[in-house]
């Protein structure tokens, strides 16, 4: 185990064991872990299955588990990015590991990995509810294409956290994150359908990247708007470009 | 001269930093060498945190430079020989000691094993609990193993002992001796003097940003040559304190105490005035006392 390091010192270990704590830190402290994980299969539980189950169940189902998997991945990667960046930030334990030969990135993409993790678990969790519970049936292609768009799907709101977490307080970021998740979530359409809510809703749903992320989800199990795949991958991508660059000038910045 | 060469391991020249329109460095030069002990000393907001600061990379100089075994400090090659204990470091409480090891050791090169810290910080059956369930004690040493995982050349290290208790920081002292014996260098912040007069080989301190005394211990001292004289004596208070040498007497009673620039001659004319003189007693200013002089008179 402890063997003399004699070749060049190799950054990956650590780069793995930064992305393994960073999992076990979140796994262990359970207000995290075991909302990110619960709430969007409950919920889906609750609204795709128990109260879908009457009429057009199956067709409900269908759609939601699209986009309770958006709603649950965006929950990771905002909490697990936004709340711990700022409490990171606070308690000092960021610049301690600037200071640290620690390579560059190791805690970003530590996180980043983390929430992929976590996403893939609620995706996983969801796609057994739906096939089994609430009778979705889709191709296997549908079933993979929705895992990825899942688990790459976090990438844009580990920006939105990342600059969340930059701007407010480690007490503050719950609630502030919370302010921002929810809304989103239920105004581009993730918990009910769009044709649902009042028109102005509808209509200013593509101002919210979780719309765009939703209707790529909803493009796998042929229930989108029918907006071009291009436009929303274009929204997502400057959403997490624009967002990652104004938190690193933050960041640099609170220094 | 037939010196060993031994260049500076971390080295600020003439370096300024200022927040706005406060100057928190007014051009500093401070050097650690390797088997030597460097403390930084000064009042809370004298520019301590700072000068950490820019050798570790965490901030930039104004003007002047900041070197790191003669890179620059945010080279993560210079990083590499250095350990760190940082007072206000967030240390995840969930982790347990065995993983916190485990990942800073994977930062460095050539760390030292886990039963290695683990001796030298005192960790015996610490090592599987989780940090957060730690006393405040315990933590730092956890901290201190952290600092000297990686084998470093060079430690900083900040408050090492602040909330230790008197045989723990003893057994810190210990350690931080042996390190530097070893040939490690270290630059040491502390609020305790003692601690300083204690481990330092040599003491800058620092007061509004400037270097306002640098030196071995007993050359800062140096810089505060007055002497305190107590004894019992029936001489006069006011007496005494016009006396040539004296700078100022006091009296409890029967006791006597008089602050003198050199002990000797006031020493000399008690003994003379005052057949029944007894109790006497000379000391020297330490490093406190040179510390409160010094950080007052730049004032």
């Amino acid at each position: 185990m402890d063997a003399q390091v004699l070749h060049p010192h190799s950054s990956l270990r650590s780069y793995g064991l930064e992305a393994k704590y960073e999992f076990l830190r979140l796994w262990r402290t359970p207000s995290f872990a075991l909302p990110s994980l619960l709430f969007p299969i409950l919920f889906y539980v609750l609204f795709g299955v128990v109260l879908a189950g009457g009429r057009g169940g199956a067709e409900v189902a269908r759609y939601l588990l699209a986009t309770y998997g958006v709603f649950g991945i965006m929950g990771s990667a905002l909490f697990g990015f936004g709340v711990t960046i700022a409490i990171e930030r606070d308690n000092g334990q960021l610049e301690y590991k600037r200071a640290l030969p620690m390579p560059p990135g190791a805690v970003l993409l530590a996180k980043m990995a983390m929430a992929m993790l976590f996403a893939a678990i609620t995706s996983v969790l969801l796609a057994v509810v739906g096939g089994v519970f609430a009778g979705v049936s889709l191709a296997p292609w549908q079933w993979v294409a929705l895992f990825a768009v899942n688990v790459l799907g976090v990438l844009p709101f580990c920006a939105v956290g990342l600059l969340i977490g930059s701007l407010v307080s480690g007490s503050a970021a719950p609630a502030f994150v919370n302010l921002v998740y929810l809304p989103m979530a239920f105004l581009s359409g993730l918990w009910m359908p769009l044709t649902m809510l009042p028109a102005f809703i509808a209509k200013s749903a593509p101002a919210w990247p979780s719309y765009h992320l939703a209707q790529v989800a909803l493009k796998v199990v042929e229930r989108d708007a029918g907006g071009p795949l291009w436009l929303h991958f274009g929204v997502l991508a400057v959403v997490t470009v624009g967002c990652f660059m104004l938190a690193r000038r933050r960041l640099a910045a609170a220094r | 001269m037939a010196r060993v060469f031994n260049p500076p391991l971390a080295e600020l020249v003439g370096a300024r930093k200022r927040y706005g329109r406060q100057v928190a460095l007014d051009g500093i030069d401070i050097a650690v060498r390797g088997g030597e002990l460097l403390a930084l000393l000064g009042p809370n907001g004298a520019g301590k945190t700072t000068a950490i600061g820019l050798l570790l990379g965490l901030l930039d100089a104004d003007d002047g430079s900041a070197r790191l075994f003669g890179e620059s400090p945010h080279s993560l090659a210079a990083r590499r020989g250095v350990g760190l204990m940082l007072q206000s470091a967030g240390i995840p409480d969930t982790l347990k000691v065995r993983e916190l090891l485990e990942l800073t050791r994977s930062y460095y090169p050539d760390p030292r094993s886990l039963a290695d810290c683990v001796a030298l910080a005192g960790l015996d059956g610490l090592i599987e609990r989780r940090y957060g369930k730690l006393s405040g004690g315990q933590q730092r040493r956890v901290q201190f193993a952290l600092a000297l995982c990686g084998r470093p050349r060079l430690l900083f290290l900040d408050e090492p002992t602040t909330g230790l208790d008197i045989e723990a920081r003893q057994g810190l002292w210990k350690a931080i001796r042996e390190l530097v014996a070893d040939g490690c260098g270290v630059l040491l912040t502390t609020h305790y003097l003692e601690e300083a007069e204690s481990l330092a080989d040599r003491v800058v301190v620092l007061n509004r940003g400037e270097v306002v005394a640098s030196g071995t211990v007993a050359e800062v001292r140096a810089h505060v040559s007055q002497r305190r004289i107590r004894c019992q004596s029936s001489l006069s208070v006011a007496r005494v304190a016009q006396w040539p040498g004296v700078r100022s007497a006091s009296a409890d009673g029967e006791r006597l105490e008089i602050v003198a620039d050199a002990a000797e001659p006031v020493v000399r004319r008690l003994l003379a005035e005052d057949a029944g003189l007894s109790d006497l007693e000379v000391q020297r200013a330490g490093l406190a006392d040179a510390f409160i002089e010094l950080t007052r008179e730049a004032a």
